[in-house]
């Protein structure tokens, strides 16, 4: 099994050099075309969207106002009540999905029958569209006769039916909960990998010391994985402040945009209110916030690898 | 002692196969709850308690969506779209792979960090000017448009799984064909392409599920009934008919047995991509 180290300093190194001119190029000019005009073309743009008050309509006039959209932000309760929500979001799935995460690749991690039909189960809900489920969980957390609602009454673990959809945080939190049921899958393939690259030498070694099994993770296997775990936080944490399709779809950001997060703000500004300069704006606050988080990140866990070497 | 050890261990069996069952099941009720309810009448949706196996079952809700509600049609417009875009995605990243991974030229790094920085930056941090593009090159409400920006957003990606692939493919085979007089496109189509079948069959796996799957920008670009693809025609749908989730989840069963078949026949390729996924970086 490969480890699944984070190689940071990744810069092409070609296993064999050969003088071939033109030809490297006539390899690459199709899809590195593509690329610039689709991706990297559109990047520049991004920027220079938002520094402009854009005419969407055929004849209406394109004024640039300088950081004016960014000024903007500042005063629009809307944008800090959807940061606040992909915050939240991104602090309630993220510990949670690694936390299950490992937990299942943990039980997995042993050669048991039925080992292969269990990854399996746990990592279907990764591949099914975000559509299909956004949806199925708006019905299973419907207020009158939802699967969920029953469920909570007939264990007496509530009285009457919540209205998981109606307001901000209730929401928020379904929106979350979707969140890490798809995702719980996923960290665990990851880790269920890096575990496997533990030598068992070292565990066997740290039992013959007279280690219990708790003792033995937390000082032996947890350090041995500690980059995949900083490589699953960082990616999970940019992939969680990038919360859309699930928000957007469950409440569409409603009710009076109490559960809009960044993106879909973003989305309702530009295609809703047409304000490509504003919606520009938005997105490029978040791609912002991301670099910086995943930044720091990448800082912090330096420190903590090592630290728990010493 | 030996008993007592024997015991222990039994237990912790135990333990273990009741947790993975518990959660196991939290992740597979949702998906049976949602195909029962795909076969329920109008009448029966909300019966409490929960019903999983259907009292009055009826095939209504698949024949009224597939045919007097287009979703054989959209059903195919998936088909194509994800196809073509999954085809000339691998396609093309190979190529671009292939220089990467066997050829010194100028302007490598560059180009190499350019592709790093299109995996980092967040897909819909870009959605706007590449709306206006689509708009530009009149790409609005037609599958092309689709098809270009599946196969743009998925290069990169692709692009390192397999330079990584390409390089553990020994230089001596390339060699003895250069011998025979074999320029470098032979040596692509004939040499490296069929010995890379395991990797391109991943590549090809994650760009179809992400193109079938793909829901922003159908939904940004596409306003023609008739181009909609299948996320976008159950979303519509849903808000349309806000309650009759019989049909919603019976044209949600068409969307999932696709990619759940595909998941179920190359569950090995989906572990070992995942895990190249993580090395990149």
């Amino acid at each position: 099994m490969v480890s699944t180290e984070v190689r940071t300093n990744a810069l092409p190194r070609p296993t064999r050099s050969s003088k071939a001119g033109l030809i490297p190029y006539l390899f690459l000019a199709p899809g590195f075309l593509l690329f610039l005009l689709m991706i990297v073309y559109p990047m520049i743009r991004a920027l220079q969207i938002s520094f402009y008050n854009w005419g969407v309509f055929p004849g209406s006039t394109t004024t640039f106002v300088g950081f004016h959209q960014y000024f903007r932000e500042f005063h629009d309760p809307v944008f800090w009540r959807s940061l606040e929500n992909s915050g939240f979001y991104t602090l309630f799935t993220v510990p949670l999905q690694i936390f299950f995460g490992l937990l299942v690749a943990l039980l997995l991690v042993k050669k048991i029958p039925g080992r292969g039909l269990f990854r399996a189960l746990f990592y279907i809900p990764v591949v099914t569209s975000w559509v299909v489920v956004s949806l199925l969980f708006k019905f299973l957390f419907s207020t009158d006769s939802g699967f969920v609602n029953w469920l909570l009454n007939s264990l007496h673990l509530s009285s009457h039916n919540i209205g998981w959809l109606d307001t901000r945080w209730p929401s928020m939190i379904t929106i979350g909960i979707l969140g890490i049921w798809k995702g719980v899958g996923w960290s665990m393939l990851i880790f269920l990998a890096a575990l496997m690259g533990v030598p068992e030498t070292l565990t066997e070694a740290a039992a013959i010391d007279g280690a219990g099994p708790w003792r033995t993770f937390i000082s032996v296997t947890l350090p041995a994985i500690r980059l995949t775990i900083s490589f699953v936080t960082i990616m999970l944490v940019i992939g969680s402040l990038n919360v859309f399709t699930s928000a957007f779809i469950m409440t569409g950001g409603g009710p009076q945009q109490q559960t809009e997060v960044v993106l879909s703000y973003m989305y309702h500004q530009a295609f809703n209110f047409l304000d490509f300069g504003y919606g520009s704006a938005l997105a490029f606050t978040l791609a912002l916030i991301v670099f910086a988080v995943s930044f720091v990140q990448m800082r912090l866990f330096r420190g903590g690898v090592s630290r728990v070497v010493r | 002692m030996i008993t007592g050890g024997n015991r222990k261990k039994s237990t912790l069996r135990t333990l273990r196969y009741f947790a993975l069952i518990v959660g196991s099941a939290v992740m597979i009720v949702p998906f049976l709850y949602l195909f029962a309810t795909s076969f329920k009448p109008q009448l029966y949706l909300f019966e409490i308690p929960p019903q999983f196996i259907p009292k009055h079952p009826t095939l209504n809700n698949y024949t009224t969506a597939w045919t007097s509600n287009s979703f054989g049609h959209y059903f195919a417009n998936s088909v194509f779209v994800s196809v073509v875009s999954t085809g000339l995605s691998v396609l093309l990243a190979a190529m671009m792979a292939y220089a990467f991974a066997r050829f010194n030229f100028h302007g490598q790094n560059v180009l190499f960090w350019l592709l790093l920085i299109g995996l980092m930056v967040p897909g819909m941090m870009l959605l706007i000017p590449q709306y206006l593009l689509a708009n530009q090159l009149h790409l609005i409400d037609s599958l092309v448009g689709l098809i270009i920006f599946y196969v743009a957003t998925n290069l990169a990606f692709n692009t390192f799984l397999l330079r990584g692939f390409f390089e553990e493919i020994p230089w001596e085979l390339e060699e003895a064909m250069i011998m025979d007089g074999a320029g470098a496109f032979r040596r692509f189509f004939r040499l490296i392409l069929p010995l890379s079948r395991p990797a391109l069959a991943t590549v090809s796996i994650f760009t179809f599920l992400a193109c079938w799957d793909e829901y922003v920008w159908a939904l940004t670009i596409i306003n023609d009934p008739n181009k909609r693809t299948l996320p976008i025609a159950i979303s519509i749908f849903q808000g349309q008919h806000l309650t009759n989730w019989g049909l919603v989840f019976a044209a949600s069963t068409i969307t999932i047995i696709p990619v759940i078949l595909v998941f179920a026949i190359f569950q090995r390729q989906f572990v070992r991509g995942l895990t190249a996924d993580a090395l990149k970086g």
